[in-house]
């Protein structure tokens, strides 16, 4: 967890949505976040402070997941500036461990031992390869994702950032920042665009 | 919610168009058509299942349970639920209680849900402690609670009767509008609201079916088969249950017990189910 960064995004929050137009509901969500507050109590990792908003899930909140284009372009920009890349530029990793990682969708709930490391969760929403039925369809079908676009350097970059933090192309994406939060390490999320770019992936048969 | 809805398609739309916009390359193509026919493949073995066990729905068991406990005079004021507690129908009456909750009760000053209600009723009528029950809310493979068996009681009494939350009572109402806004609030290390999988139509988690509950029919799905008989562990779970465990995997902390969140949210949820025939305690995977 980027905590310089996350703080950042905190101390914004007020600013930033102070800049949205005010919407018929708010003091409904006012009066959610209430009860939100009052009701919820820690279990195992899951502590409360995992209700407070950090700056960007306050104005997707408060947009209805749709912030003024100004504004989401703007706070893309900063996701994308705090994407950490590996230091020696290898951005492709091992395939087969990343088709591991994908298909575990464990980490971070209160039942989970917090001591494990966490799943990619990615088949839970995306289809991959080809050989895996049990799919997701919240997200777009990644099947071929490297076959469609080559894997350039300039592809593989984009790749990695949009594991690492997706909300750098869509505010509002519905997809975890997975190498924001760290959840992810940087090997796995090597491991992930190996499984999405790598010609001898399955994804890209 | 139909902002909500708009909103996650052109999600969708720009997930698409910046991939498409970075690799100056088509945007891949949607799932090929098998998808759609596993997914249904799935779902009509299950309810082929379902409909096999619900000849001798293992509910009923507990409804039996629920019916004595309600009948008998319990609890440190050793009165009964039959004589004492009010679900909004009269004193101790049953019928058709469970589909016109949640619903506002003076008494309490509180929009509760049914399981809620029957709570308040123990510490309120027969002076449980509200802690003592709030301890172990939920069955196990080992142990099923009696609020458990009482809410499965009170929920067979409703069975094909329609949903008819009162949604014109002015608290009902803002009940709704505040669940329906915790519905869509995103919070947590992955962002997840209720809606991100619960939001639009279509959708779903690895093989599982994902109902939108701004919807009818999604909301009804939602709300059939609860309190049920899971197959997974054996248990009898009731709607409060599912709606922590949902919390559970949005990553959140665990919602207080028979709390205003959960009734508000179950306001909302059935309260979008309203007019649907209710089948009564169920069966589920």
């Amino acid at each position: 967890m980027t905590n310089k960064l996350f703080l950042a995004a905190a101390m914004a929050a007020p600013l930033l949505t102070a800049a949205l137009p005010a919407a018929a509901d708010a003091d409904h969500r006012a009066k959610a976040i209430a009860v939100i507050k009052k009701d919820f109590k820690p279990h195992g990792q899951a502590s409360l402070d995992r209700l407070a908003e950090d700056g960007l899930q306050a104005v997707c909140n408060r947009s209805g997941n749709k912030p003024p284009e100004y504004l989401a372009k703007q706070m893309q920009e900063d996701q994308l500036a705090a994407v950490k890349y590996p230091p020696d530029g290898k951005l492709l990793g091992d395939w087969k461990s990343g088709e591991k990682l994908a298909q575990s969708g464990r980490g971070f709930t209160w039942s989970d031992d917090p001591g494990l490391p966490v799943g990619g969760n990615c088949y839970n929403c995306h289809q991959i390869s080809p050989q895996e039925h049990s799919f997701g369809t919240v997200g777009p079908s990644l099947y071929q994702f490297g076959k469609l676009r080559g894997n350039s350097e300039e592809i593989q970059k984009y790749t990695y950032s949009r594991i690492y933090n997706s909300k750098s192309y869509n505010l509002c994406s519905e997809m975890p920042r997975f190498g924001h939060i760290g959840a992810l390490k940087e090997k796995q999320i090597k491991d992930l665009v190996a499984l999405l770019l790598d010609p001898d992936s399955p994804v890209n048969k | 919610m139909k902002q909500n809805l708009i909103g996650a398609l052109c999600a969708m739309v720009a997930m698409g168009g910046s991939f498409a916009q970075t690799s100056k390359k088509p945007a891949a193509k949607p799932a090929p058509a098998q998808v759609a026919e596993a997914k249904d493949a799935a779902t009509l073995e299950f309810e082929k299942f379902r409909a096999e066990m619900e000849e001798s729905n293992p509910a009923e068991l507990f409804e039996m349970k629920g019916e004595e406990q309600w009948k008998t005079k319990r609890g440190p004021n050793n009165v009964s639920l039959a004589e004492s507690c009010d679900l909004g129908q009269g004193v101790g009456k049953v019928e058709g209680a469970y589909v016109k909750m949640p619903r506002y009760f003076a008494d309490a000053d509180a929009v509760m849900d049914a399981e809620r209600r029957i709570v308040w009723c123990m510490v309120e009528k027969q002076g449980f402690k509200f802690d003592d029950i709030a301890k172990r809310p939920f069955a196990n493979a080992n142990f099923t609670p009696d609020i458990t068996n009482l809410v499965t009681y009170v929920a067979g009494h409703s069975r094909n009767m329609k949903l008819d939350v009162p949604l014109k009572d002015p608290k009902v109402r803002e009940a709704y509008e505040i669940g329906k806004e915790i519905a869509a609030f995103r919070a947590g290390p992955y962002d997840f609201s209720c809606n991100t999988c619960h939001g639009s139509d279509g959708k779903r988690i690895r093989m599982q079916n994902l109902p939108n509950l701004s919807t009818a029919k999604g909301a009804m799905s939602g709300v059939q088969g609860w309190p049920g008989y899971r197959m997974t562990g054996g248990v009898m779970l009731t709607h409060q249950w599912r709606m922590g465990d949902c919390f559970r995997q949005q990553r959140f902390p665990e919602p207080k017990y028979a709390s205003d969140a959960i009734a508000y949210l179950l306001t909302y949820m059935i309260g979008n189910a309203n007019g649907q025939v209710y089948k009564g305690p169920g069966i589920k995977r």
